[in-house]
């Protein structure tokens, strides 16, 4: 099927244009314009250039920030990505059974990122939380507050139990989509119940995975409200993450340059990556006509 | 004996994933000198004070009816725009169409905290900072381009030749578009509806700096537990309660859409 040519179709385009150019490139063109200069009040700002940004280059904790960023996406990829798709393969098939799941599994997903961070917080307490306190009755000392161990055991538990089930909602409507004469086949092949997954559920589900694979990654990497409400980015700076090293330059101390310089930088990071995930998923649709 | 052992498990996932909600449930129901004195399994002696006291407030309750007044209208307006464009990106090629594809996209990955002052400026030389227009505005940023994405995934799913039919047979195209095309992928805007009212309803670092009192989103109204004499657990774990509520219902609603929406598109 090819696409019919028509510069027509602009017009179609154009209040999503609009409206994302509104939200996106004017606040964006503030940005640059923050980073290249000094301001020291209203009317009073010079022209500093590249200093911003090399100040920020130089920042070892925005490197600490970057760093620790990798490690939890990568960590929280390693465990959601496999964990959703086994959950999603334990899943009913019919009945009653899967009004109850998908419901359940969507409740974690709607609910205010901050309120996540709240009921962690309530759930992990030493002193008033369920998990904390059992936790520490086992003789093992547990408290996020100021071990920076506990603060990232604390910080995974919260991400995969509010994430992975988007995973496994993906991965199920993929499962869902194969069509029934696959398994029967299978089954006269004598085929294994790996071999199954391996050969015919895996390949199937590619499209619907690289989906998570690429919103469980963006959102990881912008992580803001559920650490600020845990831990508040500590102890130390043990979970500071680039979003909430990003808000406290530019919120907390106003240094409206090097937050503008970072804002950009952490923005090109992004796109980067985005640029690398989409031939990927360009890709994988390609894979899928052929 | 395979089966047991498989719905054991899921048993054990769905009981982890329902108990930090339940315990805030708990919680909910105790007043705050009760939670701090023992730490018990299920509320001794449930009280609904916390309740009473949200629903009484004004500036409690008003929370819960500003964050859905925004979420409505980001909805609508992401929906509306991305249907047009999302046909274009699955039916015509044009200049630039691919580019412009990822640029939108690119939308959905950028860091809220990046846009953060240069939004409040915005709004604020608008006169638009504490209007519920203005949070909706901002989730634009990252709910139309998913919009887009979601719908052009089910559109590509219909075939051409139902456009070309119907073309042939005298249907101008908003015509055909809004009797024809919008019916055959209702799932997909079902889905896409459901995705932008969930993205909306819980952010919350926009929501927060761009309100002041009069379109202030219950999430921000939580920090207000933290008084002088510490933390009211009881009433923050009451307002968090009642923030699953609306989500809740809404998937209710659409529990027997979802499975067969995300089947049926690329989603």
């Amino acid at each position: 099927m090819e696409k019919w040519d028509n510069n027509k179709a602009w017009f179609l385009v154009l209040p999503v244009f609009v409206i994302v150019a509104i939200s996106a490139i004017i606040p964006l063109m503030t940005v640059v314009n923050y980073s290249v200069q000094d301001i020291f009040g209203p009317g009073q700002r010079i022209f500093v250039g590249a200093e911003w940004f090399k100040e920020t280059l130089a920042d070892h904790r925005l490197h600490d920030a970057l760093w620790r960023q990798f490690l939890f996406s990568g960590m929280v990829l390693l465990i959601e990505m496999p964990l959703g798709i086994m959950i999603a393969l334990a899943m009913p098939k019919r009945g009653w059974g899967v009004s109850f799941s998908l419901v359940t599994l969507a409740l974690p997903l709607l609910i205010p990122w901050n309120v996540i961070g709240t009921i962690w917080l309530i759930f992990t307490r030493p002193d008033i939380g369920l998990f904390g306190s059992l936790i520490n009755n086992m003789g093992l000392a547990f408290d996020h507050t100021s071990s920076p161990l506990d603060a990232w055991i604390t910080l995974m538990l919260m991400e995969v139990w509010h994430w992975t089930p988007l995973v496994v909602l993906l991965a199920y409507a993929g499962l869902r989509a194969i069509p029934e004469v696959y398994y029967q086949a299978a089954k006269i092949d004598g085929a294994s119940a790996w071999a199954t997954f391996r050969y015919i559920q895996l390949p199937k589900m590619r499209g619907v995975l690289t989906i998570a694979l690429l919103l469980r990654f963006m959102d990881s990497f912008l992580i803001y409200a559920e650490p600020f409400v845990l831990t508040g980015g500590g102890p130390g700076n043990s979970t500071t993450f680039l979003s909430i090293y990003l808000v406290k330059l530019a919120v907390g101390q106003f240094d409206l340059g090097p937050a503008a310089a970072f804002s950009i930088i952490y923005f090109l990071i992004i796109l980067a990556l985005c640029f690398v995930f989409y031939q990927v998923l360009q890709n994988v649709g390609r894979g899928e006509k052929a | 004996m395979k089966p047991k052992k498989r719905t054991i498990m899921l048993a054990l996932y769905f009981g982890l994933l329902l108990l930090p909600i339940y315990w805030m449930l708990n919680m909910s129901l105790r007043t705050n000198a009760d939670i701090l004195s023992v730490l018990t399994l299920y509320p001794t002696d449930p009280t609904l004070v916390n309740y009473i006291k949200i629903f009484t407030d004004a500036s409690w309750y008003s929370g819960y009816i500003n964050s859905m007044i925004y979420v409505a209208i980001n909805t609508t307006i992401s929906l509306s725009v991305a249907l047009p464009a999302a046909y274009a990106f699955s039916r015509y090629r044009f200049v630039g169409d691919k580019q412009i594809f990822f640029w939108l996209l690119t939308n959905r990955m950028a860091p809220a905290a990046v846009f953060l002052l240069p939004f409040f400026q915005l709004y604020s030389t608008f006169g638009l900072i504490d209007t519920h227009i203005a949070v909706a505005l901002a989730h634009c940023l990252f709910n139309v381009p998913l919009a887009v994405w979601i719908l052009e995934g089910f559109m590509s799913g219909i075939p051409r030749e139902i456009d070309e039919t119907a073309f042939i047979d005298g249907y101008s195209l908003p015509r055909f578009f809004i009797t024809v095309f919008i019916p055959l992928i209702r799932a997909g805007v079902g889905v896409t509806a459901f995705f932008c009212f969930m993205f909306s309803w819980v952010e919350l670092l926009f929501a927060r700096t761009l309100t002041v009192t009069d379109a202030k989103p219950i999430g921000a109204i939580m920090t207000r537990t933290i008084s002088a004499t510490g933390l009211d657990w009881g009433l923050m774990a009451a307002a968090g309660v009642l923030t699953i509520v609306p989500g809740a219902l809404v998937i209710w609603f659409v529990r027997n859409h979802m499975a067969k929406g995300f089947a049926l598109g690329r989603v």
